[in-house]
């Protein structure tokens, strides 16, 4: 109930700022901001409340489920459900919503209720992707999100967006139909084995009788739906453009939001569905992961872009999930959820910083400022502190997840996992030559606008508290996720998972 | 004639004194909104004899003409069709000075030949049908005889149509030549009894009588007339042309491979793979080129023509319902954007005059938009569980080649749908505000454009009605 709650709020509110806006852009960012946050207020309570799962008879190991008819004659029904991993992803992405809608407070200008209306979609499509539990309406969120995350990129982004956006769409619509196919050789392998047409993900995890063969064409259909939208090496051209020329708010959305769809469906459904298939492809997949950390920083520490810099840091990031993911054991799998998180918080952060900076110099490039420490401190001193939780300091959420993922790793694939920290090791390079380069020396634009008001600050601190809560005690997520990751059956580690 | 045929054949009853009724208001009296009005009714009237023509379906009424599920599902979609196009076109033609009234006539005649085509079970009803339908779209094309384009398309298509005739009849007496029976469940008959088509003269009528339909239908290589009769005619007849039009001849093709099971044969099998793939990849390949919103909807619809070849491939049941299905959206969305081309026509039909469109008409700019993404295939729309059929339709036969075709050409499709999109949410750089004056016209098309819109959200969020009426077609679809 409470998923479709969610989704229902965001739908609705959507709307509600588009016609607000047609009066007045500054209500219809309150009322975007009001509605995330009364859906997150919503999960709270839900969280606080909900009974443990596996509690409550008949609905299985979920914390709450709906099962509805919907398109009876294909076996598709309406069915969505949360789990520890689907809350704590569905809390983050509402909040990140927030962080979002806050940073687009004073650049977006025009046509901001339709802006928000947008906003609110895309979140709306996220939040349907994490809490799905029949195929087919997973696809149509999954397709969903697409159109109002094109129309951010578009209409409010900066020089040649609209090629960036259409670039966006083909990529992530054409890995969307493989997925499709994917989804309906399991669909109808299953009912050739059983008999019976279902789209529903328990129906189809219990048994899937299909070939090894057909499995293997199968689950490379979700892979490549997956790592496009990750994005994975070598499929991640689509996203520097896009999430560069698009609005900050637009950025946050794509780079911070959107990546959470990808890297839950790789752990939903990969080895829960295709177990075998899976692990032939698990070596494969690793190594494109530790490239993607690697060519990540390499590519970051080349930019001079602030904002292309945080996009390459944070396919490198990502590089980091698709190793985890794929490791499959409980640990690393901690190691996942938890850079997700953290991740999530510390490149909105930096795109919000940069937004600022655009904001008040009208330029991104690192080479055309310096000093910003003495004429900007706060937003300066925010940067600082963003810059070393991405490199992965300790005491922040980042360190515990990359080096959870290195641990859960390690025993099983050593080479890959060193080549990995050593990717790491590029990650410090570029976050400290992006402050070095933009906060210190001698100021070299003549004026840098006011610092960071109250709003931002707000923005700032929540995030500040969050992202060194999480480096100092993880332990909450791990607790949250746990019975979820095991449920899904990956193997378990002698260190336990937390 | 039992009573229970006469039933049966109501709704083609009334779709033929729909036009006489119309010619003879006409004649009394010339008055373009009463015509409208009379139009309406008989399409009112073709859909309320649907109701007791589907209670003693499937059956057959002479040996011409079987009246069954699949049948009166098409009738009622080109009724609502005609219906559709009438109102744009009472939006259109508002604002001229020619003889307007003649254009229902003209419609309400290919409605009929349309429901006529889809109840055939014989060749000679086959011919009578697409006969129907062509003969009154050659003045509607050309109906704007002033402008030089409209007599060009008008011709194009006389012409394309008399070569798609000759073909089809020569077809269909080498066919009888080699089968003796002009009835579709006798060629089935026949190739059950053969085996295989071992005949050369079978072999060429099912050939030439597969190129015929193939242009009437504008599948590649034999779609060339489609852009410049797309572009040429007005855009009411245009949308008229790419749904009734063809819906008619898909159901007819539909019916002729069920009956016949001809498609099972390997050469027929490997032709129609063929132009699928041909279709959907050289369509979408084309229409990326164009400025014209309506070539390109022209070069969409060759496009679409492929995709409904893909479903035809999955034989059974599966392929009824897709095919079903995808007619009711395509249908769906084609009306919808040629009206909003239609409504929006004075202000031009290329790209660049769509820039900020959604400026000066929000409501306007958002259906066309809604529109496009349903032919693109996008959730929330008719267009998406139309797609979802046609995948499913061809995973569950394993045709990987068209599944693989569809997979590509769907995503160079999106990439001009998106074009346009773009054109219409841009800001408009230009400035001058273009005031287009509120008439009666305008408003009944916009009626028909909300109807339509709010038809192709609904089937989107919940289509298992339509699927259950086409479960129940399935079970009334007899010879």
């Amino acid at each position: 109930m409470t998923a479709v709650v969610i989704i229902l709020v965001l739908i609705v509110g959507g709307p509600l700022a588009w016609l607000a806006g047609r009066r007045d852009g500054g209500l219809a960012r309150w009322i975007a901001l009001g509605t995330l946050a009364l859906a997150l207020l919503w999960l709270f309570l839900f969280w606080a409340w909900a009974p443990a799962a596996g509690t409550v008879p008949g609905q299985g190991p979920w914390l709450t489920d709906l099962r509805l008819p919907w398109i009876p004659s294909f076996g598709i029904g309406f069915h969505f459900g949360m789990d520890g991993l689907s809350l704590t992803l569905a809390v983050l992405t509402l909040f990140l919503g927030m962080i979002a809608v806050t940073a687009s407070w004073t650049e977006i200008q025009g046509r901001a209720g339709f802006y928000y209306l947008n906003l609110l979609w895309a979140v709306a499509g996220v939040l349907g992707v994490l809490t799905a539990l029949d195929l087919f309406l997973f696809f149509l969120f999954w397709e969903l999100m697409l159109v109002p995350m094109y129309f951010l990129i578009s209409l409010w982004g900066h020089g040649d967006s609209n090629r960036a956006a259409i670039r966006f769409f083909l990529f992530t619509q054409g890995s969307g139909l493989l997925l499709l196919v994917g989804i309906l050789i399991l669909v109808y392998g299953h009912q050739a084995a059983t008999g019976t047409l279902t789209f529903d993900y328990e129906a189809l995890r219990t048994h899937t009788g299909l070939s090894p063969q057909l499995a293997m064409w199968a689950m490379l259909g979700f892979f490549l739906a997956f790592a496009v939208k990750l994005p994975a090496l070598p499929l991640h051209t689509w996203l520097p453009d896009a999430a560069t020329l698009a609005p900050t708010g637009g950025s946050i959305v794509l780079t911070a939001i959107l990546d959470k769809a990808p890297a839950y469906g790789l752990i939903r459904f990969l080895y829960p569905l295709f177990p075998d298939a899976t692990g032939h492809l698990a070596p494969a997949a690793m190594a494109l992961g530790v490239a993607g950390v690697v060519y990540g920083g390499v590519l970051a520490f080349a930019q001079s872009d602030i904002k292309r810099l945080v996009v390459y840091s944070s396919i490198s990031h990502m590089g980091f999930v698709l190793l985890g993911v794929f490791a499959w054991n409980t640990l690393a799998l901690q190691g996942v959820v938890m850079q997700l998180i953290a991740h999530g918080i510390a490149a909105a952060a930096l795109f919000m910083i940069a937004g600022g900076i655009h904001e008040r110099l009208h330029t991104l490039d690192g080479d055309r400022m310096a000093g910003l420490w003495a004429q900007v401190p706060r937003l300066s001193a925010m940067g600082l502190l963003f810059a070393m939780a991405t490199l992965g300091l300790p005491g922040f959420g980042n360190f515990v997840a990359e080096i959870l993922i290195l641990v859960g790793t390690f025993r099983g694939y050593p080479v890959l996992t060193l080549v990995a920290v050593l990717g790491m090791i590029t990650t410090t390079v570029y976050a400290l030559v992006l402050v070095q380069r933009a906060f210190h020396g001698s100021p070299r634009q003549a004026e840098a606008g006011r610092d960071y008001g109250v709003r931002e600050g707000l923005a700032m601190a929540v995030m500040t508290v969050l992202i060194v809560w999480l480096g100092l005690y993880p332990q909450p997520v791990f607790h949250a996720a746990a019975p979820a990751l095991a449920a899904l059956g990956p193997a378990v580690t002698p260190m336990g998972g937390g | 004639m039992r009573p229970i045929e006469i039933i049966a054949l109501l709704p083609i009853i009334v779709a033929l004194t729909h036009p006489v009724v119309l010619m003879l208001a006409i004649a009394i009296r010339r008055h373009h909104g009463l015509t409208l009005t009379l139009s309406l009714i008989g399409y009112a009237a073709t859909l309320g004899a649907l109701i007791p023509a589907a209670h003693v379906a499937p059956t057959k009424v002479t040996p011409l003409l079987t009246i069954d599920g699949l049948a009166l599902y098409l009738t009622a979609l080109v009724a609502i069709g005609g219906a559709a196009s009438a109102l744009f076109a009472y939006g259109e033609r508002a604002r001229g000075r020619e003889e307007r009234e003649e254009i229902y006539v003209l419609l309400s005649i290919a409605v009929l030949g349309a429901a006529v085509l889809a109840s055939s079970r014989h060749f000679a009803a086959l011919f009578l049908g697409l006969e129907l339908i062509s003969v009154p779209l050659f003045p509607l094309i050309a109906y704007s005889r002033l402008r030089r384009r409209a007599v060009e398309a008008g011709m194009k298509y006389l012409v394309v149509s008399g070569v798609a005739t000759s073909l089809l009849l020569f077809g269909i007496a080498l066919l009888y030549a080699g089968v003796g029976t002009l009835e579709l469940a006798g060629l089935g008959r026949w190739l059950a009894g053969e085996g295989t088509i071992a005949s050369a003269w079978a072999m060429g009528g099912i050939a030439l009588i597969m190129a015929g339909l193939a242009m009437k239908l504008s599948l590649f290589p034999l779609h060339w007339w489609t852009p410049d009769v797309y572009q040429g005619a007005p855009s009411p007849v245009t949308g008229f042309l790419a749904t009734v039009a063809k819906g008619g001849v898909i159901v007819v093709l539909l019916r002729l491979l069920l009956l016949s099971n001809v498609h099972q044969e390997i050469p027929v099998t490997v032709v129609l793979v063929i132009l699928a793939v041909l279709s959907m990849v050289a369509g979408n390949l084309l229409a990326l080129r164009q400025e014209n919103v309506k070539r390109i909807l022209a070069y969409s619809s060759i496009a679409h023509m492929g995709y409904f070849l893909v479903a035809f491939l999955a034989a059974g049941p599966l392929a009824v319902e897709a095919v079903s299905f995808y007619l009711a959206a395509y249908f769906l969305a084609s009306l919808g954007a040629f009206g909003v081309v239609a409504l929006h026509a004075p202000e031009g039909e290329d790209i660049a005059s769509l820039r900020g469109f959604y400026g000066d008409h929000p409501w306007l700019a958002v259906t066309f938009a809604l529109m496009l993404l349903s032919l693109a295939g996008i959730p929330l729309t008719a267009g998406f569980i139309g797609k979802f059929y046609l995948f499913a339709a061809g995973v569950d036969s394993a045709r990987w080649i068209a599944v693989g075709a569809l997979v590509v050409s769907s995503v160079i499709g999106l990439f001009y749908y998106l074009r346009i999109i773009s054109a219409l949410f841009i800001r408009g750089d230009q400035g001058e505000p273009t005031v287009t004056a509120v008439t009666a016209g305008p408003v009944l098309g916009w009626v028909a454009l909300a109807v339509i819109t709010a038809l192709l959200i609904g089937l989107g969020l919940y289509p298992t009605p339509l699927i259950g009426t086409i479960h129940g077609l399935w079970a009334q679809t007899g010879p």
